[in-house]
């Protein structure tokens, strides 16, 4: 009797000295569903590293990046991993904010990251956020829409093709609209994609000495056409919509075209939720013959702020969750549709992936069409595609947003938008001490 | 004749009434229909018949448990009003009963500080929290819900304590009275209604509060706000997710506010009317 209870006095006593080893993370993320599914996927990691324990943290994204900014500027440790996207992480680095990643391990192996994407991640050559899932943008398109127009979507298509496409698939009797596109302001919104358009119309938010760009005529002929376009094409109250307005629009069958994040293509062809699931077809983003498409690249990823206490702990989740072996393990438990796209090489020349993903090389060419160091046309002193990374862009974004918005919706002419915006952008340029 | 126009007048202001009570309710009725779609009937329009799926609620629950942040709603709310109410009860009592030339600049000068935009401290207030330890703990949000409270604590308990007429107070004293026994046993019972509908207000507030208690918790101390702030995306469906966090999150609330409606409105409208 003595001996038993002994016993189970020293099993209790070593439980106890090991729950008080066990070190826990707190990870911030974001809502979307591929973060969903890897904290239901977390007994995996938890199995493999029992000395780590997980604690999350969901917020709304605008929430997100507000605390995580306050918390990193402040050192304040509240997280060891956040979720973070592709503007922040030059900008972080730079400031000595996150620790670089260069304890990954053996097997990680950084050089199957799709290199567009880990170049977006990357300073000086070294990575400082672990991409979790990556993006680009194109077209989705109604094959059957198309085929009734009595069109053939090109593999690269044309502005000029969308527009005559779209006037063609219009049939609003029927509540189709030939294009959906992003009205909603924001810098992540409409000016995601109003940023990227610009580009393949030889548009830059700024010259070589920082001067904004908006008054001249490559700026006036993206969001002349823009409006123009949705007037003719686009659903109603289309200022109101973004990205989720937009994909429930699609799913519903009342978009012929939408151009945005290839990520949609997953849940357009999606046939628990979508209604055209086996109607979609997919191309690249437009250009204009100038030899920029209209394409952006975005990777949320995981990072690890400077001031965490547990470095080590936090970069062996990051290596678990942005890993070859995670996407195995989705695949395992949800089929390999479900794994997160854009991020490694490896994926794409997947067969198995390629079959249950039929969206997938068009996904991989959009995102290697994309060069944040050369966004545009002509030479930029800024790093991104559809947006720049400064941080005055998140407040000037908007405010530009704000009135390309009020143009789509009427409320004021697209040469007085330009206008204002070109100088809401020389007053914040002048004020961060760049325009001298 | 008489007669016929008071009852018309008072349907007509009934009427009213009830339209004005709809029209203030209805975005939290809309939000409880919405919890009973489905994702793609919740983001396709004005509709007011709802499929009736559980399935949001299910998917909450699964995904984010409620109770942990339940519990801290009620800890936080229930202490920060317990401690709001030990600080103003004494204080309103010196501003009523023992008035200076200076009470009213005070009293206005504490109201004053509830007309700064929150953001404009978060530093600072960030910093001390990091510093003192308080980050993501209850007892820091507690203090805090406290403070940002206080000041209509303090205004609500000194208009209500003004009405009670000094001259009890100083029978009191003249029976031997000390201090702590006249605002203990005199002065408590006979504002128990005051404080009463005070302390509910309060709760209010505090468990509806939003900017705090996301910005200063992480794990451990986040309340209901959290919660719904959790079910927000940028990319994938989400109003009928979220619309089922934010009925968890006002239901009890909501249900306090209704049994308790009788005080609350006594205290909001105390002394409004002389």
């Amino acid at each position: 009797m003595k001996l038993r209870t002994l016993t189970l006095g020293l099993l209790s006593a070593s439980a106890l000295a090991f729950a008080a080893h066990a070190e826990s993370i707190t990870i911030a993320t974001v809502n979307n569903g591929d973060m969903v599914r890897m904290q239901k996927l977390t007994d995996d990691f938890t199995k493999k590293n029992p000395d780590i324990q997980l604690q999350w943290v969901t917020l709304e994204e605008n929430v997100l990046r507000e605390r995580v900014t306050t918390d990193i500027a402040t050192k304040g440790g509240q997280y060891d991993v956040m979720t973070i996207g592709t503007y922040e992480v030059p900008i972080w680095a730079k400031q000595s904010w996150l620790l670089p990643l260069d304890k990954l391990g053996d097997d990680y192996d950084v050089k199957d990251i799709i290199p567009a994407i880990a170049g977006g991640l990357s300073v000086d050559g070294k990575l400082y956020a672990a991409p979790f899932y990556g993006e680009s943008s194109f077209v989705m398109y109604r094959k059957d829409l198309m085929e009734k127009a009595g069109l053939t979507m090109p593999e690269a298509p044309t502005w000029d093709f969308i527009k005559q496409a779209a006037d063609k698939m219009t049939d609003r009797a029927n509540g189709v609209n030939g294009v959906c596109l992003r009205g909603k302001a924001g810098w992540g919104e409409n000016m995601a994609f109003l940023t990227a358009m610009s580009n393949s119309f030889g548009a830059r938010w700024f010259d070589e000495k920082w001067k904004p760009q908006f008054d001249q005529p490559e700026w006036k002929n993206t969001l002349q056409f823009y409006v123009d376009l949705m007037k003719a094409d686009g659903p109603e109250g289309a200022s109101s919509n973004g990205f989720n307005e937009n994909l429930a629009l699609f799913q519903q069958g009342k978009c012929g075209m939408w151009i945005d994040a290839t990520v949609a293509a997953s849940f357009v062809s999606d046939p628990k939720s979508s209604k055209v699931a086996d109607k979609v077809g997919y191309a690249l983003a437009p250009d204009n013959g100038l030899g920029k498409r209209g394409n952006w690249l975005w990777a949320w990823s995981l990072a690890i702020p400077a001031g965490t206490q547990k470095a080590d702990a936090a970069e062996k989740f990051v290596a678990w969750a942005t890993s070859k072996g995670y996407a195995e393990l989705v695949a395992s438990k949800e089929g390999w549709a479900n794994a997160p796209p854009g991020t490694r090489s490896s994926l794409y020349a997947n067969p198995e992936y390629q079959k249950a993903a039929p969206f997938a090389k068009m996904t991989l060419d959009s995102i290697n069409a994309a060069d944040p160091t050369h966004p545009t046309v002509k030479p930029v002193p800024y790093v991104g595609v559809q947006f720049v990374a400064i941080p005055e862009f998140q407040g000037l974004g908007t405010t530009v947003g704000q009135l390309f918005s009020a143009a789509l919706a009427g409320q004021t002419s697209v040469d007085d938008a330009l206008k204002q915006a070109q100088d809401a952008a020389t007053a914040a340029m002048t004020e961060g001490g760049y325009i001298q | 004749m008489a007669r016929a126009v008071t009852t018309r007048h008072k349907t007509i202001a009934t009427a009213a009434a009830w339209i004005v009570a709809l029209l203030i309710f209805f975005p939290i009725l809309y939000t409880i229909i919405t919890s009973f779609k489905s994702e793609q009937e919740a983001i396709q329009g004005f509709n007011l018949l709802p499929s009736g799926t559980m399935e949001s609620y299910t998917e909450v629950e699964a995904q984010n448990g409620y109770f942990k942040f339940f519990l801290n709603s009620v800890l936080l709310s229930v202490g920060s009003t317990i401690l709001a109410l030990l600080i103003a009860v004494p204080a309103a009592w010196s501003m009523a009963f023992s008035p200076s030339k200076r009470t009213k600049d005070i009293l206005m000068w504490m109201l004053s500080t509830k007309m700064m935009p929150a953001v404009a401290v978060l530093f600072p207030i960030y910093l001390i929290f990091r510093d003192t330890g308080l980050l993501d703990s209850r007892v820091g949000l507690m203090v805090m819900l406290m403070l940002i409270n206080l000041p209509i604590v303090v205004w609500m308990l000194y208009t209500y304590f003004r009405e009670i007429p000094g001259e009890i107070l100083e029978a009191a004293r003249m029976d031997g009275a000390s201090l702590w026994n006249e605002i203990i046993y005199v002065l408590t019972p006979m504002a128990v209604p005051g404080i009463a509908s005070t302390m509910l207000l309060n709760i209010i507030l505090a468990w509806n509060e939003a900017f705090w208690t996301i910005r200063l918790t992480t794990t451990e101390a986040a309340p209901l706000t959290a919660f719904i702030s959790s079910f927000s995306s940028p990319q994938g469906l989400f109003w009928a997710k979220l619309s089922a966090a934010s009925t968890l999150a006002i239901a009890p609330i909501l249900i306090m506010g209704w049994f308790s409606q009788k005080q609350l409105v006594r205290g909001l409208t105390f002394g409004a009317v002389k």
